[in-house]
């Protein structure tokens, strides 16, 4: 038993391709532990990032600059009455959110951190991604259906529709990125001969065609992986119904959508697949485009001392981090009654601080990388999510729909075949 | 690598398959017999998977289960089901129902039992991580003319749709 366990130390491949069910489970526990995690520090980034985009403060009350806010709204939400609208089917009511929340969340096998840092590596990842994550179109249809009533009933039909149809302009891009793995050349047009060219659906092999191309596919036949890569930021955003696409929960229009009448936990069931949505389909982008885990400039700065100032900058993110939070513990009122946050803040910037020294270390410092920066950009896409409700107008209905099949459809098959075209004859 | 725990993953996605299609035709109510319908799909993209086939394990998830049931589930819920649940379920004719049903199982099991040197004892394992460019190769290469045709069929289906619901211009 011990040896089945530390057998896999020393394999360098995903658990899942070593058939390790134990070192799989420990994986998913913390891939779904981590979510979770990232899930509530968006709730809160996203509060505060609006407030301060309309210029006021967000939530400051509940713990340092709100900190413990997500918290205080799970344990609001846990505890509100569970209320079943009369006439609703209560089978298809309790289980829509649990389906989109299985589909949004079993994606994350294939999502890759690192060569190895996956819990397994599909042949068919890509593939396996965007059908599970379609799994979620279903959940919407019978949340607005079960509900019995009909604003959640057309919200839903409209989102499914604007799901479906977004799926046709990610599928077009998508193609565009997976033939790109199977050229031959270095650099964006592809000249010489550097790589084998055997193209591939696998997440992990999509990003080692990045590295053995040495260039990011968003800049790979320059403008055509940046136009395929604008085509899936425009329709990530509108199916996972976040603004500008979020007719169909906007309050002003629909009350809020599919999910109106739930509330309380299965309300969160909703928002949490949401989020780990937004956050599955941020790492597919950064996967096929944006090069996955590999540090910026692999091949043009390399050698010993660029890898090592690269690998500092984890430990300096998180030290900027705690210094940000320390401006924050001076800047608190010096006030009695704010005593309490003053100390709790000044000792998350120590946490923040001391896991910034810990990353100095350099044993942690050559495993943390691949993760550390498959993280960082995933996070910058988390922010342009929040920057994009807080400036864009919201789409009217048919105007989401011409965007969707008479834009952003034919762009994407522009592209696929002059990538195709470039791909025989450079 | 060793597959695991393939006989209880065997079992359980054939059962899950089997309740699946008895509840697609016990339930009253259309939306959860589509439901049912669902499970059942995705237990036999199960099944794909455990006959080392991913690439249609994953097209199935997507084709089947993420767009021909979603276009089931509009239908369903677009149009007035509620009259005809209040509807008597009638089936007056369950003696012939059943005795096809017998005939029809009976035969398999004479196809079973007569025939079990057609079936393979073991099912081929052919190697997972070249599973999709397989059959890339093969579908472009040697059933080209197949899949064109079925391409153009495809295309068939889509522009008599688009004509039969656009609107008079």
């Amino acid at each position: 038993m011990l040896n089945y366990i530390t057998s896999y130390l020393s394999s360098n491949t995903t658990p899942g391709q070593a058939g390790n069910v134990f070192w799989a489970t420990v994986y998913i526990l913390v891939v779904f532990g981590g979510i979770s995690v990232a899930v509530m520090a968006m709730n809160w980034l996203e509060r505060k990032a609006l407030a301060h985009f309309q210029i006021r403060l967000g939530p400051m009350r509940v713990g340092p600059h709100g900190l413990l806010q997500p918290i205080a709204d799970a344990i609001k939400l846990m505890t509100k009455e569970d209320i079943i609208p009369a006439e609703a089917d209560k089978f298809v009511f309790w289980i829509a959110p649990l389906i989109i929340l299985c589909a949004s969340f079993a994606v994350y096998i294939v999502v890759p951190f690192g060569p190895t840092h996956a819990i397994t590596d599909l042949n068919i990842g890509i593939l396996f991604m965007l059908g599970v994550s379609s799994l979620s179109v279903l959940g919407v249809v019978m949340a607005g259906w079960a509900s019995n009533s009909h604003y959640p009933l057309i919200g839903a039909l409209r989102s499914s529709a604007q799901m479906v149809s977004y799926e046709v302009a990610m599928g077009m891009a998508v193609v565009s990125a997976v033939l790109m793995t199977s050229l031959h050349g270095l650099g964006p047009y592809g000249v010489g001969v550097g790589t084998s060219g055997t193209g591939t659906l696998s997440m992990i092999g999509i990003v080692q065609a990045q590295q053995e191309q040495h260039v990011w596919f968003l800049f790979k036949f320059f403008p055509l992986g940046f136009i395929a890569f604008g085509i899936f930021a425009i329709a990530m955003v509108a199916e996972t119904n976040r603004a500008p696409f979020d007719l169909p929960e906007a309050e002003s229009e629909l009350t809020a959508g599919f999910h109106t009448e739930y509330s309380g936990l299965r309300w969160s069931l909703f928002m949490l697949g949401e989020y780990a949505a937004m956050i599955a389909v941020s790492s597919i982008a950064v996967t096929l485009w944006l090069g996955g885990w590999y540090r910026p400039f692999p091949n043009t700065l390399t050698g010993d001392t660029w890898d090592l100032v690269f690998s500092l900058f984890p430990a300096l993110t998180f030290l900027t981090l705690a210094a940000i939070a320390f401006v924050g513990v001076r800047r608190m009122p010096k006030h009695p009654y704010f005593r309490v946050q003053t100390i709790g803040l000044a000792g998350f910037g120590a946490v923040l601080g001391l896991i910034g020294l810990i990353l100095f270390a350099p044993p942690v410092r050559d495993r943390i990388q691949d993760i550390f920066w498959f993280v960082a950009k995933v996070a910058g896409f988390m922010y342009l999510y929040i920057w994009y409700r807080a400036t864009f107008p919201r789409y009217r209905f048919d105007q989401l729909m011409k965007v969707g099949w008479k834009v952003l459809l034919p762009i994407g098959i522009g592209v696929l075949i002059l990538t195709a075209i470039l791909g025989v004859v450079l | 690598m060793q597959p695991v725990a393939t006989t209880f993953f065997f079992y359980f996605l054939s059962g899950l398959t089997l309740l699946s299609g008895v509840f697609v035709i016990i339930r009253k109510n259309p939306v959860h017999s589509a439901l049912a319908l669902i499970f059942g799909l995705l237990a036999q993209a199960g099944l794909y998977l455990m006959l080392y086939a991913p690439f249609v394990a994953g097209v199935q998830i997507i084709l089947y289960a993420g767009g021909i049931m979603v276009l089931f589930l509009f239908v369903i819920m677009l149009v007035n089901i509620e009259r005809s649940q209040r509807e008597e379920q009638f089936n007056k004719q369950w003696v012939v129902g059943l005795l096809a049903a017998v005939a029809l199982g009976a035969l398999f099991v004479v196809v079973y039992v007569k025939g079990k040197a057609l079936f393979p004892y073991r099912i081929a394992q052919p190697i997972e991580s070249s599973n999709t460019q397989q059959i890339g190769v093969m579908l472009y290469g040697q059933y080209m003319f197949a899949f064109e045709i079925a391409s153009l069929l495809l295309l068939v289906a889509i522009i008599g749709a688009v004509v039969m619901a656009k609107k008079r211009i």
